[in-house]
Protein backbone atom coordinates (compact mmCIF):
# COMPACT_ATOMS: atom_id res chain seq x y z
CA UNK A 1 0.00 0.00 0.00
CA UNK A 2 1.50 3.27 -1.07
CA UNK A 3 0.99 6.26 1.14
CA UNK A 4 0.45 9.72 -0.23
CA UNK A 5 1.96 12.93 1.07
CA UNK A 6 -0.72 15.51 1.78
CA UNK A 7 -0.25 19.21 2.50
CA UNK A 8 -3.18 21.01 3.95
CA UNK A 9 -4.18 23.75 6.38
CA UNK A 10 -5.74 22.85 9.72
CA UNK A 11 -7.05 25.65 11.96
CA UNK A 12 -4.81 28.11 10.16
CA UNK A 13 -1.62 26.05 10.40
CA UNK A 14 0.09 24.41 7.48
CA UNK A 15 0.18 20.68 8.09
CA UNK A 16 1.79 17.77 6.27
CA UNK A 17 1.02 14.09 6.74
CA UNK A 18 1.37 10.75 4.99
CA UNK A 19 -1.92 8.97 4.39
CA UNK A 20 -3.07 5.62 3.19
CA UNK A 21 -5.65 6.67 0.57
CA UNK A 22 -8.33 4.65 2.39
CA UNK A 23 -7.90 6.63 5.60
CA UNK A 24 -10.60 9.15 6.38
CA UNK A 25 -9.92 12.74 7.28
CA UNK A 26 -11.35 11.90 10.71
CA UNK A 27 -8.75 9.15 11.20
CA UNK A 28 -6.00 11.51 10.09
CA UNK A 29 -7.12 14.28 12.43
CA UNK A 30 -7.41 11.97 15.41
CA UNK A 31 -4.58 9.49 14.88
CA UNK A 32 -1.97 11.44 12.92
CA UNK A 33 -2.50 15.02 14.01
CA UNK A 34 -3.57 14.39 17.60
CA UNK A 35 -6.77 16.41 17.16
CA UNK A 36 -9.15 14.13 19.02
CA UNK A 37 -11.95 16.66 19.49
CA UNK A 38 -13.77 15.35 16.41
CA UNK A 39 -15.47 12.09 17.35
CA UNK A 40 -16.47 8.99 15.46
CA UNK A 41 -20.05 8.18 16.40
CA UNK A 42 -21.05 6.13 13.38
CA UNK A 43 -18.45 6.39 10.61
CA UNK A 44 -21.21 6.47 7.99
CA UNK A 45 -22.38 10.08 7.86
CA UNK A 46 -25.38 9.70 10.14
CA UNK A 47 -24.45 11.33 13.46
CA UNK A 48 -22.40 14.49 12.82
CA UNK A 49 -19.99 13.88 15.73
CA UNK A 50 -17.11 14.22 13.27
CA UNK A 51 -18.27 17.58 11.83
CA UNK A 52 -15.54 19.88 10.49
CA UNK A 53 -15.41 22.69 7.97
CA UNK A 54 -13.71 21.90 4.67
CA UNK A 55 -13.06 25.09 2.68
CA UNK A 56 -15.74 26.69 4.85
CA UNK A 57 -18.36 23.99 4.20
CA UNK A 58 -19.75 21.86 6.98
CA UNK A 59 -18.97 18.20 6.27
CA UNK A 60 -18.70 14.91 8.10
CA UNK A 61 -14.97 14.17 8.26
CA UNK A 62 -15.71 10.42 8.37
CA UNK A 63 -17.00 10.80 4.79
CA UNK A 64 -13.92 12.64 3.52
CA UNK A 65 -10.65 10.92 2.69
CA UNK A 66 -7.49 12.32 4.21
CA UNK A 67 -5.99 12.60 0.74
CA UNK A 68 -8.88 14.83 -0.31
CA UNK A 69 -7.64 17.50 2.10
CA UNK A 70 -4.69 18.25 -0.19
CA UNK A 71 -4.50 22.00 -0.77
CA UNK A 72 -7.65 22.71 1.21
CA UNK A 73 -8.58 24.34 4.51
CA UNK A 74 -9.81 22.29 7.44
CA UNK A 75 -11.34 23.82 10.58
CA UNK A 76 -12.01 21.65 13.61
CA UNK A 77 -13.38 22.11 17.12
CA UNK A 78 -9.81 22.70 18.36
CA UNK A 79 -9.76 25.98 16.43
CA UNK A 80 -13.05 27.26 17.79
CA UNK A 81 -12.07 29.10 20.96
CA UNK A 82 -10.11 32.28 20.25
CA UNK A 83 -7.13 31.89 22.60
CA UNK A 84 -8.02 31.28 26.24
CA UNK A 85 -11.59 32.55 25.91
CA UNK A 86 -14.43 30.23 25.04
CA UNK A 87 -16.43 30.91 21.90
CA UNK A 88 -19.90 32.25 22.84
CA UNK A 89 -21.44 28.98 21.63
CA UNK A 90 -19.17 26.97 23.91
CA UNK A 91 -20.06 29.21 26.86
CA UNK A 92 -23.79 28.99 26.14
CA UNK A 93 -23.62 25.19 25.87
CA UNK A 94 -22.18 25.16 29.37
CA UNK A 95 -24.66 27.71 30.75
CA UNK A 96 -27.65 25.85 29.33
CA UNK A 97 -26.27 22.43 30.30
CA UNK A 98 -26.62 21.48 26.64
CA UNK A 99 -24.44 18.41 27.10
CA UNK A 100 -24.27 15.34 29.26
CA UNK A 101 -21.75 12.77 28.08
CA UNK A 102 -20.35 15.35 25.65
CA UNK A 103 -19.62 12.96 22.81
CA UNK A 104 -21.82 14.84 20.36
CA UNK A 105 -20.81 18.29 21.60
CA UNK A 106 -17.83 19.11 19.33
CA UNK A 107 -19.93 18.24 16.29
CA UNK A 108 -22.86 20.34 17.48
CA UNK A 109 -20.55 23.28 18.18
CA UNK A 110 -18.83 23.16 14.80
CA UNK A 111 -22.17 22.79 13.02
CA UNK A 112 -23.79 25.60 15.04
CA UNK A 113 -20.89 27.93 14.35
CA UNK A 114 -21.27 27.26 10.62
CA UNK A 115 -24.98 28.08 10.92
CA UNK A 116 -24.47 31.37 12.75
CA UNK A 117 -21.82 32.48 10.26
CA UNK A 118 -24.40 32.11 7.49
CA UNK A 119 -27.48 33.09 9.43
CA UNK A 120 -26.86 35.21 12.55
CA UNK A 121 -30.58 35.26 13.43
CA UNK A 122 -32.01 31.79 12.82
CA UNK A 123 -35.48 30.72 13.93
CA UNK A 124 -35.85 27.70 16.18
CA UNK A 125 -37.06 25.71 13.18
CA UNK A 126 -33.99 26.72 11.16
CA UNK A 127 -31.70 25.64 14.01
CA UNK A 128 -33.45 22.28 14.25
CA UNK A 129 -33.27 21.62 10.51
CA UNK A 130 -29.63 22.72 10.25
CA UNK A 131 -28.69 20.41 13.13
CA UNK A 132 -30.79 17.44 11.94
CA UNK A 133 -27.60 15.60 11.00
CA UNK A 134 -26.19 15.90 14.53
CA UNK A 135 -27.44 13.20 16.84
CA UNK A 136 -27.42 13.36 20.62
CA UNK A 137 -28.39 10.39 22.75
CA UNK A 138 -28.46 12.30 26.04
CA UNK A 139 -29.97 15.77 26.02
CA UNK A 140 -33.20 15.51 24.06
CA UNK A 141 -32.00 18.46 21.93
CA UNK A 142 -34.06 21.25 23.56
CA UNK A 143 -31.20 22.58 25.63
CA UNK A 144 -28.90 22.50 22.62
CA UNK A 145 -31.36 24.46 20.53
CA UNK A 146 -31.86 27.02 23.32
CA UNK A 147 -28.09 27.38 23.74
CA UNK A 148 -27.65 28.05 20.03
CA UNK A 149 -30.46 30.64 19.96
CA UNK A 150 -29.07 32.35 23.06
CA UNK A 151 -25.54 32.42 21.64
CA UNK A 152 -26.90 33.86 18.40
CA UNK A 153 -28.67 36.62 20.33
CA UNK A 154 -25.55 37.44 22.30
CA UNK A 155 -23.36 37.47 19.20
CA UNK A 156 -25.81 39.77 17.41
CA UNK A 157 -25.73 42.12 20.39
CA UNK A 158 -21.94 42.13 20.43
CA UNK A 159 -21.63 42.63 16.67
CA UNK B 1 -6.56 1.03 -3.44
CA UNK B 2 -5.04 3.44 -5.93
CA UNK B 3 -6.19 7.04 -5.62
CA UNK B 4 -6.13 9.10 -8.82
CA UNK B 5 -6.59 12.83 -9.36
CA UNK B 6 -6.96 13.26 -13.12
CA UNK B 7 -6.96 16.78 -14.56
CA UNK B 8 -9.35 16.03 -17.44
CA UNK B 9 -12.39 13.81 -18.00
CA UNK B 10 -10.56 12.08 -20.86
CA UNK B 11 -7.83 11.09 -18.42
CA UNK B 12 -10.44 9.96 -15.87
CA UNK B 13 -12.12 7.83 -18.54
CA UNK B 14 -8.76 6.36 -19.57
CA UNK B 15 -7.90 5.37 -16.01
CA UNK B 16 -11.34 3.80 -15.59
CA UNK B 17 -11.09 1.94 -18.90
CA UNK B 18 -7.69 0.44 -18.11
CA UNK B 19 -8.40 -0.37 -14.45
CA UNK B 20 -8.22 -4.07 -13.74
CA UNK B 21 -10.52 -4.41 -10.74
CA UNK B 22 -13.31 -2.40 -9.15
CA UNK B 23 -13.40 1.24 -10.15
CA UNK B 24 -15.30 4.07 -8.51
CA UNK B 25 -15.42 7.75 -9.26
CA UNK B 26 -15.24 10.07 -6.29
CA UNK B 27 -17.47 13.14 -6.33
CA UNK B 28 -18.85 14.00 -2.87
CA UNK B 29 -18.12 10.51 -1.57
CA UNK B 30 -21.32 10.33 0.48
CA UNK B 31 -22.21 7.01 -1.15
CA UNK B 32 -18.71 5.77 -2.07
CA UNK B 33 -17.22 6.29 1.39
CA UNK B 34 -20.19 4.71 3.13
CA UNK B 35 -19.85 1.69 0.82
CA UNK B 36 -16.12 1.52 1.53
CA UNK B 37 -16.59 1.86 5.27
CA UNK B 38 -19.26 -0.81 5.47
CA UNK B 39 -17.16 -3.15 3.34
CA UNK B 40 -19.76 -3.25 0.58
CA UNK B 41 -17.37 -2.00 -2.11
CA UNK B 42 -13.60 -1.68 -1.92
CA UNK B 43 -12.41 0.01 -5.07
CA UNK B 44 -9.04 -0.94 -6.57
CA UNK B 45 -9.03 2.39 -8.38
CA UNK B 46 -10.69 5.45 -6.90
CA UNK B 47 -10.80 8.33 -9.35
CA UNK B 48 -11.34 11.74 -7.72
CA UNK B 49 -13.03 14.07 -10.20
CA UNK B 50 -12.69 17.20 -8.10
CA UNK B 51 -9.33 18.30 -9.54
CA UNK B 52 -10.78 18.65 -13.04
CA UNK B 53 -11.21 22.32 -14.02
CA UNK B 54 -14.88 23.32 -14.10
CA UNK B 55 -16.01 20.53 -11.75
CA UNK B 56 -17.34 23.09 -9.24
CA UNK B 57 -18.95 25.44 -11.80
CA UNK B 58 -22.59 26.23 -12.51
CA UNK B 59 -22.86 28.08 -15.83
CA UNK B 60 -25.71 29.31 -17.95
CA UNK B 61 -25.50 29.00 -21.73
CA UNK B 62 -26.63 31.79 -24.06
CA UNK B 63 -29.82 29.81 -24.83
CA UNK B 64 -30.68 29.81 -21.10
CA UNK B 65 -29.74 26.18 -20.47
CA UNK B 66 -27.59 25.22 -17.48
CA UNK B 67 -24.42 23.23 -17.11
CA UNK B 68 -23.74 21.86 -13.63
CA UNK B 69 -20.28 20.56 -12.78
CA UNK B 70 -19.87 17.06 -11.36
CA UNK B 71 -18.53 18.30 -8.01
CA UNK B 72 -21.20 20.94 -7.30
CA UNK B 73 -22.57 20.14 -3.85
CA UNK B 74 -26.20 20.32 -2.82
CA UNK B 75 -25.30 23.28 -0.63
CA UNK B 76 -23.70 25.16 -3.56
CA UNK B 77 -26.69 24.33 -5.77
CA UNK B 78 -29.05 25.73 -3.15
CA UNK B 79 -27.07 28.95 -2.89
CA UNK B 80 -27.34 29.72 -6.62
CA UNK B 81 -30.19 32.25 -6.88
CA UNK B 82 -30.86 32.13 -10.63
CA UNK B 83 -30.77 28.35 -10.86
CA UNK B 84 -33.18 28.15 -7.92
CA UNK B 85 -35.59 30.45 -9.73
CA UNK B 86 -35.32 28.53 -13.00
CA UNK B 87 -35.52 24.97 -11.62
CA UNK B 88 -36.85 25.12 -8.07
CA UNK B 89 -37.97 21.49 -8.20
CA UNK B 90 -34.50 20.20 -9.05
CA UNK B 91 -32.92 22.33 -6.32
CA UNK B 92 -35.48 21.39 -3.65
CA UNK B 93 -35.08 17.70 -4.51
CA UNK B 94 -31.30 17.83 -4.13
CA UNK B 95 -31.63 19.83 -0.91
CA UNK B 96 -33.65 16.97 0.60
CA UNK B 97 -30.60 14.69 0.35
CA UNK B 98 -29.19 13.98 3.79
CA UNK B 99 -28.13 16.48 6.45
CA UNK B 100 -26.32 19.82 6.29
CA UNK B 101 -23.07 17.82 6.46
CA UNK B 102 -24.10 15.57 3.57
CA UNK B 103 -25.24 18.65 1.60
CA UNK B 104 -21.72 20.04 1.91
CA UNK B 105 -20.46 17.24 -0.34
CA UNK B 106 -23.23 15.31 -2.13
CA UNK B 107 -23.66 15.95 -5.85
CA UNK B 108 -26.48 15.53 -8.37
CA UNK B 109 -24.30 13.34 -10.59
CA UNK B 110 -23.34 11.09 -7.68
CA UNK B 111 -26.99 10.76 -6.69
CA UNK B 112 -27.77 9.67 -10.26
CA UNK B 113 -24.78 7.37 -10.81
CA UNK B 114 -25.17 5.59 -7.48
CA UNK B 115 -28.26 4.08 -9.05
CA UNK B 116 -30.66 4.11 -6.11
CA UNK B 117 -34.33 3.88 -7.15
CA UNK B 118 -35.08 6.21 -4.21
CA UNK B 119 -32.49 8.88 -5.12
CA UNK B 120 -34.26 12.16 -4.47
CA UNK B 121 -32.84 14.37 -7.20
CA UNK B 122 -33.32 11.88 -10.02
CA UNK B 123 -37.11 12.18 -10.49
CA UNK B 124 -36.70 15.97 -10.57
CA UNK B 125 -33.90 15.71 -13.17
CA UNK B 126 -35.98 13.32 -15.27
CA UNK B 127 -39.04 15.58 -15.10
CA UNK B 128 -36.87 18.58 -16.02
CA UNK B 129 -35.61 16.79 -19.14
CA UNK B 130 -32.01 16.89 -17.91
CA UNK B 131 -29.25 15.29 -19.96
CA UNK B 132 -25.82 14.06 -18.91
CA UNK B 133 -22.70 14.50 -20.99
CA UNK B 134 -20.76 11.25 -20.87
CA UNK B 135 -17.07 11.03 -21.70
CA UNK B 136 -15.75 7.59 -22.58
CA UNK B 137 -13.04 5.81 -24.52
CA UNK B 138 -14.93 6.49 -27.76
CA UNK B 139 -15.54 10.17 -27.18
CA UNK B 140 -18.46 12.08 -25.76
CA UNK B 141 -22.19 11.39 -25.93
CA UNK B 142 -25.24 13.01 -24.41
CA UNK B 143 -27.77 10.80 -22.67
CA UNK B 144 -31.19 11.72 -21.19
CA UNK B 145 -31.11 11.19 -17.43
CA UNK B 146 -33.98 8.67 -17.54
CA UNK B 147 -31.79 6.34 -19.62
CA UNK B 148 -29.01 6.16 -17.02
CA UNK B 149 -30.56 4.06 -14.21
CA UNK B 150 -30.99 0.38 -15.09
CA UNK B 151 -31.77 -1.09 -11.69
CA UNK B 152 -30.68 -0.79 -8.07
CA UNK B 153 -26.98 0.13 -8.21
CA UNK B 154 -26.84 -0.34 -11.99
CA UNK B 155 -26.47 2.30 -14.68
CA UNK B 156 -26.22 2.38 -18.47
CA UNK B 157 -22.67 3.74 -18.22
CA UNK B 158 -20.17 1.23 -19.59
CA UNK B 159 -16.76 0.70 -17.97
CA UNK B 160 -14.58 3.67 -18.80
CA UNK B 161 -17.44 6.12 -19.07
CA UNK B 162 -17.67 9.10 -16.77
CA UNK B 163 -20.33 11.80 -16.56
CA UNK B 164 -18.54 15.03 -17.39
CA UNK B 165 -21.47 17.45 -16.95
CA UNK B 166 -25.13 17.62 -16.17
CA UNK B 167 -27.24 19.76 -18.49
CA UNK B 168 -30.62 21.34 -17.71
CA UNK B 169 -32.66 22.82 -20.54
CA UNK B 170 -33.61 26.51 -20.65
CA UNK B 171 -36.56 27.10 -18.33
CA UNK B 172 -38.41 29.31 -20.80
CA UNK B 173 -41.53 31.31 -19.98
CA UNK B 174 -44.51 30.09 -17.91
CA UNK B 175 -42.90 26.93 -16.59
CA UNK B 176 -42.67 25.36 -13.16
CA UNK B 177 -41.31 22.23 -11.54
CA UNK B 178 -41.56 20.68 -8.10
CA UNK B 179 -40.54 17.59 -6.12
CA UNK B 180 -41.81 16.03 -2.92
CA UNK B 181 -41.11 12.77 -1.18
CA UNK B 182 -42.91 10.89 1.53
CA UNK B 183 -40.85 9.87 4.56
CA UNK B 184 -42.15 8.99 8.03
CA UNK B 185 -40.14 11.82 9.62
CA UNK B 186 -39.18 15.32 8.48
CA UNK B 187 -35.43 14.90 7.80
CA UNK B 188 -32.70 12.32 7.29
CA UNK B 189 -34.57 9.43 5.74
CA UNK B 190 -34.87 7.68 2.40
CA UNK B 191 -37.89 8.31 0.17
CA UNK B 192 -40.75 5.83 0.50
CA UNK B 193 -42.14 7.47 -2.63
CA UNK B 194 -40.89 10.52 -4.53
CA UNK B 195 -42.60 12.46 -7.30
CA UNK B 196 -41.54 15.28 -9.60
CA UNK B 197 -43.64 17.29 -12.03
CA UNK B 198 -42.44 19.80 -14.59
CA UNK B 199 -44.91 21.68 -16.77
CA UNK B 200 -45.31 24.68 -19.02
CA UNK B 201 -48.44 26.73 -19.56
CA UNK B 202 -50.11 28.52 -22.40
CA UNK B 203 -52.24 31.03 -20.50
CA UNK B 204 -54.00 28.87 -17.91
CA UNK B 205 -53.75 25.68 -19.95
CA UNK B 206 -51.02 23.10 -19.42
CA UNK B 207 -49.25 22.83 -22.76
CA UNK B 208 -46.53 20.29 -21.90
CA UNK B 209 -45.65 18.19 -18.87
CA UNK B 210 -43.24 15.56 -17.61
CA UNK B 211 -43.92 13.47 -14.52
CA UNK B 212 -41.45 11.14 -12.77
CA UNK B 213 -41.78 8.79 -9.80
CA UNK B 214 -39.09 7.52 -7.44
CA UNK B 215 -38.94 4.49 -5.13
CA UNK B 216 -41.89 2.68 -6.73
CA UNK B 217 -39.93 0.53 -9.22
CA UNK B 218 -36.36 -0.79 -9.68
CA UNK B 219 -35.51 2.53 -11.35
CA UNK B 220 -36.90 6.04 -11.28
CA UNK B 221 -39.82 6.09 -13.73
CA UNK B 222 -40.79 8.64 -16.34
CA UNK B 223 -44.59 8.37 -16.49
CA UNK B 224 -45.93 9.64 -19.85
CA UNK B 225 -49.53 8.70 -18.94
CA UNK B 226 -49.40 10.95 -15.90
CA UNK B 227 -48.09 13.79 -18.07
CA UNK B 228 -50.83 13.15 -20.64
CA UNK B 229 -53.37 13.45 -17.81
CA UNK B 230 -52.30 17.08 -17.37
CA UNK B 231 -51.79 18.32 -20.91
CA UNK B 232 -54.67 20.41 -22.23
CA UNK B 233 -56.19 20.93 -18.78
CA UNK B 234 -56.57 24.01 -16.56
CA UNK B 235 -55.42 21.97 -13.56
CA UNK B 236 -58.97 21.25 -12.47
CA UNK B 237 -60.39 18.42 -10.36
CA UNK B 238 -60.63 16.14 -13.38
CA UNK B 239 -56.92 16.57 -14.16
CA UNK B 240 -56.06 15.89 -10.53
CA UNK B 241 -58.05 12.66 -10.50
CA UNK B 242 -56.45 11.60 -13.79
CA UNK B 243 -52.85 12.23 -12.70
CA UNK B 244 -53.47 10.40 -9.41
CA UNK B 245 -54.84 7.40 -11.25
CA UNK B 246 -52.02 7.43 -13.83
CA UNK B 247 -49.33 7.62 -11.13
CA UNK B 248 -50.90 4.71 -9.25
CA UNK B 249 -51.18 2.67 -12.43
CA UNK B 250 -47.48 3.22 -13.21
CA UNK B 251 -46.24 2.35 -9.72
CA UNK B 252 -44.97 -1.20 -9.31
CA UNK B 253 -43.35 -1.04 -5.90
CA UNK B 254 -42.09 -3.69 -3.55
CA UNK B 255 -43.09 -4.16 0.06
CA UNK B 256 -40.27 -3.53 2.52
CA UNK B 257 -39.73 -2.08 5.99
CA UNK B 258 -40.39 1.42 4.69
CA UNK B 259 -43.86 0.67 3.34
CA UNK B 260 -46.08 -1.89 1.69
CA UNK B 261 -46.65 -1.98 -2.05
CA UNK B 262 -50.29 -0.92 -1.48
CA UNK B 263 -49.24 2.06 0.62
CA UNK B 264 -46.59 3.16 -1.86
CA UNK B 265 -49.05 2.90 -4.73
CA UNK B 266 -51.57 5.02 -2.87
CA UNK B 267 -48.99 7.64 -1.90
CA UNK B 268 -47.70 7.85 -5.49
CA UNK B 269 -51.14 9.18 -6.47
CA UNK B 270 -51.40 11.59 -3.54
CA UNK B 271 -47.95 13.04 -4.21
CA UNK B 272 -48.54 13.34 -7.96
CA UNK B 273 -51.60 15.50 -7.27
CA UNK B 274 -49.84 17.66 -4.69
CA UNK B 275 -46.68 18.13 -6.70
CA UNK B 276 -48.56 18.96 -9.90
CA UNK B 277 -50.42 21.62 -7.93
CA UNK B 278 -47.16 23.24 -6.77
CA UNK B 279 -45.64 23.06 -10.25
CA UNK B 280 -48.77 24.65 -11.73
CA UNK B 281 -48.72 27.48 -9.21
CA UNK B 282 -45.01 28.06 -9.80
CA UNK B 283 -45.64 28.19 -13.54
CA UNK B 284 -48.24 30.89 -12.85
CA UNK B 285 -45.58 32.89 -11.06
CA UNK B 286 -46.77 32.24 -7.50
CA UNK B 287 -44.14 31.97 -4.77
CA UNK B 288 -44.44 28.48 -3.30
C1 LIG C 1 -26.35 10.36 6.08
C2 LIG C 1 -26.73 10.23 4.63
C3 LIG C 1 -28.01 10.60 4.23
C4 LIG C 1 -28.38 10.48 2.90
N1 LIG C 1 -29.64 10.86 2.54
C5 LIG C 1 -30.04 10.77 1.26
C6 LIG C 1 -31.35 11.20 0.86
O1 LIG C 1 -32.13 11.68 1.67
N2 LIG C 1 -31.70 11.07 -0.44
C7 LIG C 1 -30.85 10.56 -1.37
O2 LIG C 1 -31.23 10.49 -2.53
N3 LIG C 1 -29.60 10.15 -1.03
C8 LIG C 1 -29.17 10.24 0.26
N4 LIG C 1 -27.91 9.85 0.60
C9 LIG C 1 -27.02 9.26 -0.41
C10 LIG C 1 -26.01 10.23 -1.06
O3 LIG C 1 -25.74 11.31 -0.22
C11 LIG C 1 -26.50 10.75 -2.41
O4 LIG C 1 -26.78 9.69 -3.27
C12 LIG C 1 -25.49 11.73 -3.05
O5 LIG C 1 -26.13 12.55 -3.98
C13 LIG C 1 -24.32 11.03 -3.72
O6 LIG C 1 -23.47 12.00 -4.31
P1 LIG C 1 -21.90 12.00 -4.10
O7 LIG C 1 -21.38 13.15 -4.88
O8 LIG C 1 -21.59 11.96 -2.66
O9 LIG C 1 -21.54 10.62 -4.78
P2 LIG C 1 -20.26 9.69 -4.63
O10 LIG C 1 -20.36 8.92 -3.37
O11 LIG C 1 -19.02 10.45 -4.87
O12 LIG C 1 -20.51 8.72 -5.87
C14 LIG C 1 -21.68 7.92 -5.93
C15 LIG C 1 -21.60 6.95 -7.12
O13 LIG C 1 -21.66 7.66 -8.33
C16 LIG C 1 -20.52 7.39 -9.12
N5 LIG C 1 -20.14 8.65 -9.74
C17 LIG C 1 -19.94 9.84 -9.09
N6 LIG C 1 -19.65 10.81 -9.98
C18 LIG C 1 -19.68 10.22 -11.20
C19 LIG C 1 -19.45 10.71 -12.52
N7 LIG C 1 -19.18 12.01 -12.76
N8 LIG C 1 -19.55 9.83 -13.56
C20 LIG C 1 -19.86 8.53 -13.32
N9 LIG C 1 -20.08 8.00 -12.10
C21 LIG C 1 -19.99 8.85 -11.06
C22 LIG C 1 -19.47 6.83 -8.19
O14 LIG C 1 -18.60 5.92 -8.87
C23 LIG C 1 -20.33 6.12 -7.17
O15 LIG C 1 -20.68 4.83 -7.61
C24 LIG C 1 -27.49 9.98 1.93
C25 LIG C 1 -26.19 9.61 2.34
C26 LIG C 1 -25.80 9.75 3.67
C27 LIG C 1 -24.42 9.38 4.08
S1 LIG D 1 -18.87 9.70 12.68
FE1 LIG D 1 -19.07 10.93 10.95
S2 LIG D 1 -21.19 11.29 10.86
FE2 LIG D 1 -21.04 9.87 12.50
S1 LIG E 1 -24.45 14.72 25.29
FE1 LIG E 1 -24.28 12.57 25.11
S2 LIG E 1 -24.65 12.27 22.99
FE2 LIG E 1 -25.09 14.33 23.23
Amino acid sequence: MTTIRVTTEVNGDRVEFLADPRETLLDVLRDKLGLTGSKEGCGTGDCGACSVLLDGRLVSSCLVLGVEAEGRKVETIEGMAPGEELHPLQRKFLEHAALQCGFCTPGFLVASKALLERNPDPTEEEVRYWLAGNLCRCTGYDKIVRAVLDAAAEMRGAG
Amino acid sequence: MRYHTPQTFEEAARIAATGSGTTRFLAGGTDVLVQMRTGLVTPDDLIDLKHIPGAYDITQAPDGGWQIGVAVSGAALGEHPELGRAWPGVVEAMELVGSTQVQGRATLTGNLCNGSPAADSVPALVAAGAVVRVTGPDGTREVPVEEIPEGPGKTALVPGEVVSALLLPPRGAAGGDAYQRFIPRTEMDIAVVGCAVNLTLDGDVIRAARVALGAVAPTVLLVPDAAAALVGSHWDDGARARIEAAARAAARPITDKRGTAEFRTHVAGVLAGRVADIAYRRAKGEQT
